[in-house]
């Protein structure tokens, strides 16, 4: 074996971090053969690790996994440097810029399933502003955001819902 | 976790969900247009004001292409293009819609106040 040149020694955290971002990449790849009724239109399974790692890890491992997952999976892809992963990469920027402010929401009220809307909402405004003004400076994109903003609300609301339940220690499978 | 759904939980699903709808409102509120530009060969022909009804024809690589203005709306009213796209696409009205007679290199062009490029010329 190779003698690591390195005395860095990965901490909990960060084998914490390595373990979400393999989670989240392994999700972005299956979803990528996902047949798709819209462009854009995905279920975004992914952002559900993100929301794990914030809610169990904080927002700076959050914004570890997710810019590992989207960098990782690309070069999984074949998609690095390509207009689909600036694309990506400008969501994830978005979702957790919102996520980083909707995080000191007062806990009780708010749960994940808002946290997931905001974060929606964030990739989506920043993968519209990077497409029009980059791809598409025409008004063409204006008549696919409605159904865009649609299909994210509803993923938000189902993804939110499902992280509530891998945390819910009632629902935690039992070894 | 005692409440899978908080009160926040359902006032943001309520508050988003008003946002999507208000996309749907706005996104679909038109500007009308105000002029059509009319290209032969990819060379402006003519710039005609929406507000005057009048019929021009102008000549492509097939044959004369007929055009109809009529009450703030424009059409291609005859090409001699085969499949008619171009025709059967109708009154147009709003703001960045496009008509083009592909083989007889005949298009018009409701343009936006501040329009600079389409997605085929970036």
């Amino acid at each position: 074996m190779t003698v690591s040149v390195s005395n860095l020694a990965p901490s909990q955290q960060d084998q914490y971090i390595a373990r979400l971002a393999c989670l989240g990449i392994v999700l972005s790849v299956v979803e990528a053969y996902f047949p798709s009724p819209l462009p854009g239109v995905k279920p975004g399974l992914a952002n559900l690790v993100t929301l794990l790692a914030l809610e169990k890890l904080g927002w700076r491992a959050a914004v570890a996994v997710n810019l590992i997952r989207v960098i990782a999976s690309a070069l999984w892809l074949g998609s690095l440097f390509t207009p689909g992963f600036f694309l990506a990469l400008s969501g994830a920027c978005g979702s957790l810029l919102l996520l980083g402010i909707a995080q000191y929401l007062p806990k009780p009220w708010f749960g994940l399933i808002s946290l997931s809307l905001f974060s929606a909402a964030g990739h989506l405004a920043a993968q519209c502003l990077l497409a029009w003004l980059w791809l598409l400076p025409s008004q063409g994109l204006l008549y696919f955001l409605p159904f865009l903003a649609l299909s994210a609300w509803c993923t938000a609301i189902i993804n939110g819902w499902l992280c509530q339940r891998f945390l819910d220690p009632h629902h935690a499978p039992t070894s | 976790m005692k409440h899978p759904l908080g009160l926040g939980d359902v006032l943001c699903i309520l508050l988003f969900g008003a946002v999507v709808l208000g996309l749907f409102n706005w996104s679909w509120q038109h500007v009308p247009a105000q002029e059509a530009i009319v290209r032969v060969g990819g060379k402006i022909e003519h710039r005609l004001s929406l507000r005057l009804n009048q019929t021009v024809t102008v000549n492509g690589a097939l044959g004369p292409t007929e055009i109809e203005i009529r009450h703030g709306q424009i059409r291609i009213s005859r090409d001699p293009s085969p499949r008619q796209y171009c025709v059967q696409q109708g009154w147009l009205h709003r703001a960045g819609q496009t008509a083009i007679c592909l083989p007889n290199q005949v298009s018009i062009e409701l343009p936006t106040a501040t329009h600079s490029h389409d997605s085929l010329s970036f």
